[in-house]
């Protein structure tokens, strides 16, 4: 199939930055997304011009690198699935795509479709872990987790951090990213301890960084490539409004 | 010169124990003295900068990702052994570290096998306390599964996704020292240059990937947990940036590589379908718990499968290998899918490929059960495939997974260079020939969390920290060089992509250099390689300039590694004249196709020094020897 794309240029984080249009011929529906850009890029580096930056790694949807709005949706129409595993046979004959960079005051354009998430690292540096550290810990049969509990922490566990959720969110928050890991951890015996804490700090981390607050639009939900559900946003608010009063007696 | 791998003597069982004792230690009010670098945040470089930041060493942690959460452990599917036992099967420490060392065909050490086996359990543990959520029963205990063909259940696993849980467990381990100011990480930060300082490592040269900058980090110690190498094939199942980069600039700076020829082709990957095909995606191993591979019996047979009647399938597994059927070791079944592809009887495009049936099994448990234990694996063939393996069988193909072999270390983890050690993929020292499925996970854990935390201790205890800065005349001299390097790629100017160049050289290497190797194709492979290295110095091209994001002169810089790195592949899997693991030469194999290994000539690690740019490298032995295991010839049948 032949196509017409319509891709974000910029040069870096200064530039104003543009749409430059170019033909994707002869494309095979069996080529994912990023297949076809490969093909795109090998054709423009023979022009002469510089190839389209984009982020990439796994190609398999578990790293979350790949970052892509195409035609205004995070990873693209099809529900649940990264830009590396979109193909080609989403797409028809002659369509035109506009492919964009993840659009977030957090996530500022490093070059093209390439942003800075460091943002995120920030937000889990400021707890989203437990704090054990390596050696001097029970048998792992010593405390028992309910099935149910496991699993729960299993479907939040499942976020690959790409950030579509802040893509997608008219807020361009984080919160379906930080209800994901201190709805996993707090699930769970050995994160329970520090969760009136953890919720506090990442959720203050996440404000600081300039990601915004949840309106419960629910875009995130949509474009995770996990499927990961909101649900975890309203046990974050939860936590939240308990840490309060515990949060308030440390300060006294 | 003949190798030591200063293994520790004594009874098998005492080894480690005994070895920690006589270790030296760092006083904790020192270790902040001390400065360690780890590049690469996989499992082995994340579990290894966390526990060394929490013991108050300060680190630098490099990775060329966008975030240290991005290393490509993360796409490990199956599962993590250890030898806990909890199913009451049968399983022990010895258990598991003779199934090890038999699954690597007896080419690995009995010591460090040994101690894997004997960290299994703790990895758990620790995993568990950092709230990695694996499957559970209904009680509330930890699930285990048999996997890879073993015959205890001793697999703990996350879904699919074990390799994710396990890495962002570390990588949450990472977060809290980089919070608590002891570990600084460098992302989107590529490794160029190891540094010696009078003969010992003392730091690296990278490229700033954004800005293009190259600057010299100063250490104590280097530690490399940089992954494998099978993107020489081209097409692997690994993340498109991995690389032998960091390896192969620390081997062309005196580190021995060991074993390059002891690489890993899993069976069951989706095949390819097309010139565009950038990389292979891994089926699950599990899958052949319940799946029938198959044939048709005539060659070319272009009827759909589900046309093919019972009669006129060739389930070539369960025939050649009765006991072990489907379940037959990873190299064993990628061999024989090779061989009736070969013969014709491959089915969909191009004809590489082969049947992964689900019928029978659908039948006999019915689609829901199948949906359960397979069904993020069926989504994923379908959504590549376009293909519903509920109604018709699965394509599968094998591809380039693991390499075995790498930067050679001794008992301590470290290389011949004092102050470098290389953990996880990037050393070659657990799985010998072949590596069992489950024990990737196993051993990257166990070498950062568990064992470099005593024995870089040792190193460290014994010189004065802070001797060199980045200052010092070495690293001026590595800049120069690392700088010279890169505006000699961007001024070549020539015709060809990197990425064809890439595609070049895989086609060699995995026609030549791949599943079965011969003295001819070797030989073949030694002229093609410098002839295809030599264009490329000559034509590549690359636009864009040093001084900015240029994701062209990342892969250019790789790919030349790749062409360098391929001869000495090529070069050691000549010299080893046996077939045993992965490695399988057909000038040596039994009367009916089985691997014949050579236990009284090569029973040794396979170890090079690099001598220089048109020079041959030299080839050091270091000999294994077995007092706990017999030498057993390996059977499926």
């Amino acid at each position: 199939m032949d196509l017409t794309l319509h891709v974000w240029r910029q040069k870096g984080p200064e530039d104003k930055g543009r749409l430059a249009t170019y033909k994707a011929t002869d494309i095979s529906e069996d080529m994912s997304f990023l297949e076809m850009l490969d093909v795109v890029n090998e054709g423009l580096i023979k022009q002469g011009i510089e190839p389209i930056a984009f982020d990439h790694d796994c190609r398999e949807g578990i790293c979350g690198t790949c970052s892509q709005v195409i035609n205004g949706d995070a990873h693209g129409p099809q529900a649940k699935t990264t830009v590396c595993q979109l193909h080609m046979r989403q797409f028809k004959d002659g369509d035109e795509i506009y492919i964009e960079p993840w659009r977030s005051r957090a996530f500022p354009v490093v070059r093209d479709l390439v942003v800075d998430r460091r943002s995120m690292d920030r937000v889990m540096q400021a707890g989203g872990y437990v704090s054990v550290s390596t050696g001097g810990v029970p048998d792992a049969n010593a405390i028992l987790i309910p099935k149910v509990d496991a699993d729960t922490a299993m479907d939040a566990a499942e976020c690959i951090g790409c950030g579509a959720c802040v893509a997608a969110c008219p807020n361009g928050s984080a919160m379906l990213f930080v209800a994901a890991k201190v709805g996993q951890l707090a699930k769970l015996p050995q994160g329970r301890a520090e969760a009136a804490q953890r919720v506090c700090t990442m959720t203050d981390a996440m404000l600081r960084e300039g990601f915004g607050n949840c309106s419960n639009h629910y875009d995130c939900e949509a474009a995770c490539p996990k499927g990961i559900s909101v649900k975890f946003i309203a046990q974050l608010n939860r936590e939240y409004v308990m840490a309060l009063p515990k949060r308030r007696k440390e300060k006294d | 010169m003949i190798l030591d791998g200063k293994c520790p003597t004594g009874p098998l069982a005492d080894k480690w124990d005994n070895h920690r004792q006589n270790l030296k230690l760092v006083n904790p009010a020192n270790k902040r003295k001390y400065k360690v670098i780890v590049v690469g945040t996989g499992l082995a470089g994340a579990s290894a900068a966390a526990t060394l930041g929490e013991l108050g060493y300060r680190v630098d942690a490099f990775c060329y990702q966008d975030s240290p959460r991005r290393a490509h452990s993360i796409a490990a599917q199956g599962g993590i052994n250890a030898a806990k036992n909890y199913q009451n099967d049968g399983d022990s420490i010895f258990r598991l570290f003779f199934d090890t060392i038999k699954g690597g065909d007896f080419r690995a050490r009995e010591a460090n096998v040994y101690r894997l086996a004997q960290i299994s359990n703790a990895i758990i543990d620790q995993c568990v306390a950092q709230g990695v959520p694996f499957a559970r029963d209904y009680a509330g205990y930890l699930e285990n599964r048999s996997f890879g063909g073993a015959q205890v259940s001793r697999t703990f696993f996350a879904r699919g996704q074990t390799g994710q849980q396990l890495l962002l467990g570390a990588y949450q381990a990472l977060s809290r020292q980089v919070a608590a100011g002891s570990v600084t990480v460098f992302p989107r930060t590529e490794m160029l240059d190891l540094v010696l300082v009078d003969g010992q490592a003392k730091g690296i040269t990278v490229r700033d990937l954004v800005s293009g900058e190259i600057s010299c980090h100063a250490a104590d110690a280097v530690v490399l947990a940089t992954g494998g190498y099978v993107n020489v094939f081209n097409l692997s199942t690994n993340a498109m940036g991995c690389s032998v980069t960091a390896a192969w600039r620390a081997h062309k700076k005196g580190a021995f590589f060991a074993n390059p020829c002891f690489t890993q082709i899993h069976p069951t990957c989706i095949p390819v379908t097309g010139d565009h095909q950038s990389k292979l995606t891994l089926m699950s191993e599990s899958l052949r718990n319940d799946g029938r591979i198959w044939v048709p019996k005539k060659a070319g047979d272009k009827r759909r499968p589900q046309d093919i009647p019972e009669n006129e399938r060739d389930y070539y597994l369960e025939r050649k290998y009765p006991s072990f059927g489907n379940l037959a070791p990873r190299d064993i079944a990628s061999r024989a899918a090779k061989e009736v592809c070969d013969a014709g009887y491959g089915v969909g495009p191009g004809g590489r490929g082969v049947y992964l049936d689900f019928g029978d099994s659908i039948e006999r448990l019915g689609e829901d059960t199948i949906r359960a234990r397979y069904g993020n694996l069926f989504e994923m063939y379908e959504r590549i495939t376009d293909e519903n393996a509920y109604q018709q069988p699965m394509r599968i193909y094998p591809a380039p997974h693991y390499s075995m072999g790498g930067l050679w270390v001794d008992y301590n983890l470290q290389s011949n260079i004092e102050g470098l050690f290389v953990l996880g993929e990037a050393n070659f020292s657990d799985h010998g020939a072949n590596r069992l499925g489950a024990s990737a996970l196993m051993q990257g854990l166990a070498d950062g969390y568990f064992i470099i935390p005593y024995t870089i201790a040792d190193y460290l205890a014994r010189i004065t920290p802070g001797q060199v800065d980045h200052t010092h005349e070495a690293f001026r001299q590595s800049r120069n060089e690392v700088t010279g390097q890169t505006e000699k790629l961007l001024a070549i100017n020539g015709n060809k992509t990197v990425s064809e160049f890439h595609r070049e050289l895989g086609h060699i290497m995995w026609e030549d250099v791949g599943m079965a190797r011969s003295t001819e194709g070797l030989s073949d492979a030694l002229q093609r390689i410098p002839a295809l290295r030599q264009e490329f110095w000559q034509n590549v091209c690359i636009p864009g300039s040093g001084q900015q994001l240029n994701q062209e002169l990342e892969k250019a810089g790789r790919v030349a590694d790749f062409l360098e790195f391929g001869e000495l592949l090529a070069r050691d899997a000549l010299q080893r004249e046996e077939s045993c693991g992965g490695h399988f030469r057909t000038e040596h194999q039994t009367p009916d196709g089985e691997a014949l290994r050579n236990d009284a000539d090569f029973a040794y690690v396979a170890a090079w020094q690099y001598k220089g740019a048109d020079h041959k490298p030299e080839l050091h032995k270091e000999p294994l020897t077995f007092e706990n295991v017999e030498l057993a010839v390996r059977s499926y049948k």
